[in-house]
């Protein structure tokens, strides 16, 4: 049970899940750093809860193996694994008032005296008063932050995390996503979190694993995986992104140069995750708060060396601190476009003529053959 | 009904109509409380006054009974029938015990482990109902029958021995013994244990088992100190389901049992049908019911149930 201070790592090899023919999880191989934050993030049914549970022990896994630090956990029940989860809203017990919820896995263990113990971590999870009510007497809130000392008291090698803000409402959320994060910090367990909400994991995580269907499409930090997505699904379930098919050109030193509807696109080698031979497709993608909206009358004081489409606005709405414009272009029908409200153009209404533009350097190139769409349903 | 015939024209000013709706509404919980107050007041307050002043009368058949507020009928027949009060709790405690113990595993099983099976084991468990009380226990006269394959099989397993030296049964028989008597009782009273049991532990969330596991209790910790303090509130009322009845029984003591085993349900059985002593009878009743409340109270306070749900 005890915590050594290296080689405290979370291996997951080959592992995976099948309930008769539906398969939640393929094999997968995934290591978790001792002391990161790490966020499995994904839509419900993509396999994340399951491989979660894997590492609890409270799910078989049907192949692979699961090993925390240097011992292999695969066969040990979940009482035997040094392991704790926060469950999804909460599972406390409801018979057992606040003080013996959080002492519950500290008796178990035959520890005796466990009074400091108890009030250090409510103390730390601001509870302390608290100690002698019942569970079903706490906020939402309060009972999340009584379900993570429960789990922390034991000072497990790992903390598992459930969908633990699911239940709670938005401001709390994001009041809870920075004290756990607070929390991570100050203990320095690993956190392996569970979620459906792309914000909290970028928020939360240091590295994130995006899974789909039952497999991991990529992983990387927040910012990796947003500005370089390396599938349509990645693009899209992490914010927004736009997709233009375009045809390969030339080449010339590591710029590869795009044709997309008559105009020129020009893409960094080194961000196209896709075969880029001379004449094959890939999908362009840029990011909504990457693109310039200029008016079609300005286009001549638009910098040479951006990539420019044109297109006439589709429909913008205000949302204080940005607009958001959707153009349509004749190389994608709904281009979205974040404009910063510093100086707007009165002029940028629907159905008015505009170039967007923007810096080739935040232009990714992915596979042409997937789906552009991936992940649009999902993240919604 | 009335009120969709009733319902306004959709423009119609609303502020005149509330008014008319909310006095007939006023009313309505206590029409329809009315035939069930009624029903209790026919066939349970009446027949309870009635019996209490039984219970103080004195007199004979023959020249009838007065109200005489003779309350020393009660002291006379505790002081005369104490052993089978006596017995009767004694009997009823043991066949709640048994019931307890067969009946939770049971329970267990259907709610968490019967997957596709539960339905059919909650009928089995209630098809006994579907045939008479009396004809089910009848059915434990042959099973219990003098050298029967059951009485032989406990003689040869020396279980007889035993129970014998514990005066539960005597010589070779099953049959008119204590044993016979607590047998039929827990048999004829363990759906109404099952069933409460059942229900409470059904509604237990599967999560905090496996929460419990998570934070090392081992499986037969995760129940003494989370599935059974969860599942109190189906012991307690199974339990008394199971012993109000028991203590009151008398078809089970009448059939399987002998004078020896004689219950208190089978003292005022024959005070009321036979000796047609009212007064002794009617007070027995209420000594019986006191007795009854009186420890479902304490049992209830020191369970300490209400707390729970």
């Amino acid at each position: 049970m005890k915590t050594t201070s290296s080689g405290g790592d979370v291996r997951l090899t080959g592992i995976s899940k099948t309930y008769g023919s539906f398969t939640a999880v393929h094999p997968l191989d995934l290591t978790v750093p001792q002391g990161s934050f790490f966020a499995l993030l994904g839509a419900s049914g993509c396999g994340k809860t399951t491989t979660l549970r894997m590492i609890a022990g409270l799910e078989e896994p049907s192949s692979g193996t699961v090993h925390l630090g240097e011992q292999d956990v695969t066969a040990l029940p979940p009482y035997k694994r040094p392991v704790n989860t926060v469950f999804q809203s909460y599972a406390l017990f409801p018979h057992l008032d606040i003080f013996e919820n959080v002492a519950f896995g500290l008796r178990r263990r035959g520890i005796r005296s466990v009074k400091k113990q108890v009030e250090d971590m409510l103390e730390l999870v601001q509870l302390g008063e608290q100690a002698r009510k019942k569970p079903h007497q706490l906020s939402g809130g309060q009972q999340q932050r009584v379900a993570v000392a429960r789990a922390l008291i034991n000072h497990p090698k790992v903390l598992l995390l459930d969908e633990p803000l699911g239940a709670l409402d938005l401001k709390l959320r994001r009041q809870m996503q920075l004290e756990l994060k607070r929390i991570q910090t100050e203990v320095g367990i690993t956190f392996v979190h569970v979620t459906h909400d792309q914000e909290e994991a970028m928020t939360m995580a240091d590295t994130i694993a995006v899974m789909n269907a039952g497999r991991v499409e990529q992983l990387g930090s927040p910012t990796d995986l947003y500005e370089n997505p390396r599938t349509t699904f990645v693009a899209n379930f992490l914010g927004t992104s736009n997709f233009i098919e375009a045809e390969i050109d030339s080449k010339s030193g590591d710029e590869i140069v795009l044709k997309a509807g008559g105009g020129k696109l020009v893409l960094s080698e080194a961000r196209c995750g896709a075969p880029a031979p001379t004449g094959g497709r890939v999908l362009v993608g840029v990011r909504p708060e990457k693109i310039s909206l200029t008016h079609a009358d300005d286009a001549g004081e638009i910098p040479e060396g951006r990539n420019r489409i044109t297109g006439k606005i589709a429909d913008s709405s205000f949302i204080g601190v940005s607009t958001q414009y959707v153009v349509d272009s004749p190389v994608c029908s709904d281009f979205e476009v974040y404009a910063q409200n510093i100086d707007r153009d009165p002029r940028l209404v629907p159905g008015a003529e505009v170039v967007l533009h923007w810096n080739p350097a935040h232009t990714f190139g992915l596979d042409a053959s997937q789906d552009a769409e991936a992940g649009v349903e999902e993240a919604a | 009904m009335t009120t969709l015939t009733e319902a306004p024209p959709p423009l119609a000013p609303a502020a005149s109509e509330p008014k008319p709706q909310r006095r007939r509404g006023r009313w309505t919980p206590y029409w329809l409380l009315l035939p069930g107050i009624l029903w209790l007041l026919v066939f349970f307050a009446l027949p309870m006054i009635y019996q209490a002043s039984t219970s103080v009368q004195t007199g004979s058949l023959e020249e009838g009974y007065k109200v005489t507020w003779h309350f020393a009928t009660y002291w006379d027949a505790l002081s005369e029938y104490w052993p089978q009060f006596l017995r009767s709790v004694a009997y009823a405690a043991a066949a709640t015990v048994l019931c307890l113990v067969l009946g939770y595993p049971l329970a267990y099983l259907i709610a968490f482990r019967a997957g596709r099976w539960r339905n059919l084991i909650m009928i089995l468990v209630i098809a006994p109902f579907f045939t008479s009380f009396l004809i089910r226990t009848l059915a434990w006269k042959t099973i219990l029958a003098d050298g029967g394959p059951v009485v032989g099989a406990l003689n040869t397993l020396h279980v007889l021995d035993v129970t014998n030296w514990l005066g539960w049964t005597a010589g070779d028989r099953v049959l008119a013994t204590p044993l016979a008597v607590v047998c039929g009782l827990t048999y004829n009273f363990l759906p109404f244990m099952i069933l409460p049991l059942y229900t409470s532990l059904e509604r237990i969330d599967g999560r905090l088992h496996e929460a419990a596991g998570d934070l090392y209790a081992r499986p037969v910790t995760t129940f003494r100190k989370v599935t059974f303090p969860l599942s109190m509130p189906g012991v307690v009322s199974g339990t008394l389901l199971t012993f109000i009845p028991a203590a009151g029984d008398y078809v089970n003591a009448e059939l399987l049992g002998s004078t020896d085993t004689r219950m208190i349900g089978n003292v005022i059985q024959t005070q009321f049908l036979r000796i047609l002593d009212y007064p002794t009878a009617a007070a027995l009743s209420f000594i019986l019911m006191a007795a009854i409340l009186l420890m479902v109270t304490f049992y209830i306070r020191g369970s300490g149930t209400e707390d729970l749900v």
